[in-house]
């Protein structure tokens, strides 16, 4: 069995394979009814939730920093996306993609100028940088009346579909891999490692830094506009609890790993709405951050820390990496 | 001949604490420069004022006649000056070929958009650097261990990672700090002749802090004596072998300590 699964690891047909039948059930299970309406939500959090863990995982894994404003980043998203098509140009269900990357880039922009802020401070000045930076963006949709105030903005069009979703955990995935196995990638790990090995073989540090926080900032928005053309939005939601679940996700699946963070948001999700389902509701984030505390003390790496499915290596890296 | 790197009237301090005072040294391309002193002299102070880790407090660094007092450690690595430390830092979690590819990056042009969409351009870049860095491993002895993390190799080896990983980034000066740290006098034996190679294939200008004396002796054109931040001596090895304020803060009773 162990050797089975070994070789579907190293299968790298396999991937591609996945990729064009999910894709393609996705967008059957437009016409047919394939899933239920729940099953549906559930499989459409799970796409939003890997967004949202392989994106923070790039800042808080591989860069080593600890950002918890992620969630700040996705209601970004969520709100200028949800702006445009409620407002800006209503009823135009062609403009969504539009509406999306738009979110992404608000978000991106804002994650440029939290980048400046962390070539000074790192470490726990950072997580309190970051912590300041959710609760501003928190507040402050709350007092702007034009997005509907603490009620939220409500009468978002139900514009993410099963496609959409799966489309947009592909393109993160996609540019998340390609970014993280490049000379950039290999700068932002080194950030991690050492910033004044990596300064003294000339890594451009602040290039890197900024470039790790546009690229998580953005599909953390992305994710936002997503969720925000799901349910109505509300600015209570992105809150340092959302923060929170996504932080569980990462290290649950493991930092510095797609192959984890995927595992991470499909367990982290599916846990979440079965504890739901049994009742547990109320005790999910007790359940789910104990969870947290268990991992940290004996596995602080995650579930596949500094490990990588070779289904996500180029080739080139292949041998060249450790396999789990 | 103009000197290659020129440190020129430099002092830095520390608060109260002056770590380096008014030091002159020139380093002429092509030579190896020995830096000497007891424990606490300023030696690893002054590399890392070259490197740019430290701004000077007074006086100019100047490398191939161009002042580079002040500039980020990153621009002054690309400038052509390579370094290893004395605490090995390697990227202990990386591979021993990746912490030799990271040098090379700064060689690989392409932007963060052509890495995103992972573009022809840069597999070939990539997989050419991949090249580059096995062969720069081949005479270091650690080809066959390129897979293996950096932190799985034994002590020796991570230090000759250290100086190959700074070799990379193909410069004209190369300074090693302390790079016989821990080797008994076999090992620093073939050390010396190792930087020897080093020196002529890789036509580099070696500074060296150390101290093995024979090491320093056998192998520098020239050496910068430092105690308590000041310059004390700079000469040839036989002049400063014969310098009563050498033999007196140095070596002078001590030497059996020091070697």
């Amino acid at each position: 069995m162990n050797s089975f699964l070994a070789s579907v690891a190293r299968n790298r047909g396999i991937l591609p394979a996945l990729v064009v039948i999910g894709f393609a059930i996705a967008v059957l299970s437009r016409y047919q009814p394939i899933f239920s309406g729940y099953t549906q939500i559930i499989l459409i959090t799970i796409g939003i939730n890997i967004i949202l863990c392989v994106s923070l995982n790039l800042v808080n894994g591989y860069m080593g920093e600890f950002s918890v404003g992620h969630a700040g980043f996705m209601s970004l998203g969520a709100y200028t996306s949800a702006v445009f098509t409620t407002k800006w140009l209503p009823d135009i269900p062609m403009l969504f993609p539009v509406a999306v990357i738009f979110g992404g880039v608000l978000a991106a922009i804002i994650g440029f100028l939290l980048a400046l802020l962390s070539f000074k401070t790192r470490g726990d000045y950072l997580a309190i940088i970051t912590l300041a930076f959710l609760m501003i963006v928190k507040s402050a949709w709350e007092n702007i009346p034009y997005v509907g105030g603490p009620a939220g903005l409500l009468g978002v069009d139900k514009y993410t579909t099963l496609p959409w979703t799966f489309f947009w955990v592909v393109v993160t995935m996609l540019v998340i891999r390609n970014l993280v196995y490049s000379k950039f990638g290999r700068a932002i790990l080194a950030i991690r490692e050492d910033e004044i090995a990596a300064n003294a073989m000339g890594v451009r540090i602040r290039e890197a830094k900024i470039l790790a926080f546009v690229v998580s900032s953005f599909f953390g928005g992305v994710a936002g506009a997503l969720y925000a053309h799901l349910n109505f939005i509300n600015p209570k939601y992105f809150d340092i609890v959302k923060s929170t679940e996504i932080l569980v996700m990462v290290y649950l699946g493991g930092i510095s790993s797609l192959g984890g963070s995927i595992l991470g948001a499909v367990v982290f999700t599916v846990l979440f709405y079965q504890l739901e389902s049994l009742g547990l509701g109320y005790w999910r984030m007790v359940i789910l951050s104990s969870l947290l505390i268990l991992l940290m003390l004996f596995r602080p790496r995650g579930i596949m820390g500094m490990k990588e499915l070779p289904w996500f290596l180029p080739r080139r890296e292949l041998d060249k990496r450790r396999q789990p | 001949m103009s000197a290659l790197l020129e440190i020129d009237n430099v002092t830095k301090r520390f608060g109260g604490l002056c770590a380096i005072a008014n030091c002159h040294v020139r380093v002429e391309s092509g030579h190896t420069h020995g830096i000497i002193g007891p424990n606490g002299a300023g030696k690893t102070t002054l590399f890392n004022l070259i490197t740019g880790i430290y701004k000077p407090t007074e006086g100019d660094i100047r490398f191939r006649a161009e002042s580079i007092a002040g500039l980020r450690p990153g621009r002054i690595a690309l400038k052509g000056i390579g370094r290893t430390f004395q605490n090995i830092r390697l990227l202990k979690n990386q591979t021993v070929l990746d912490n030799v590819r990271i040098a090379y990056d700064s060689q690989l042009h392409y932007s963060p958009v052509e890495a995103m969409l992972h573009l022809p351009r840069l597999g070939r870049a990539e997989t050419q650097s991949i090249a580059q860095s096995m062969e720069l491993l081949e005479p270091f002895g650690l080809a066959s261990h390129a897979h293996k993390l950096a932190s799985e190799l034994p002590y020796g080896s991570q230090r000759k990672l250290e100086i190959a990983r700074a070799l990379a980034l193909k410069p004209h000066l190369l300074l090693l700090d302390e790079p016989a740290a821990g080797m008994n006098t076999g090992e620093t034996a073939s050390l010396t002749e190792f930087l020897r190679w080093v020196k002529d294939h890789y036509k580099v200008t070696l500074v060296l802090i150390e101290h093995h004396m024979h090491l320093v002796m056998n192998l520098c054109d020239r050496i910068t004596v430092l105690d308590f931040g000041q310059t004390i001596a700079d000469g040839t090895p036989e002049e400063i072998r014969a310098n009563p304020r050498v033999i007196e803060a140095y070596l002078g009773g001590t030497e059996d300590e020091q070697a």
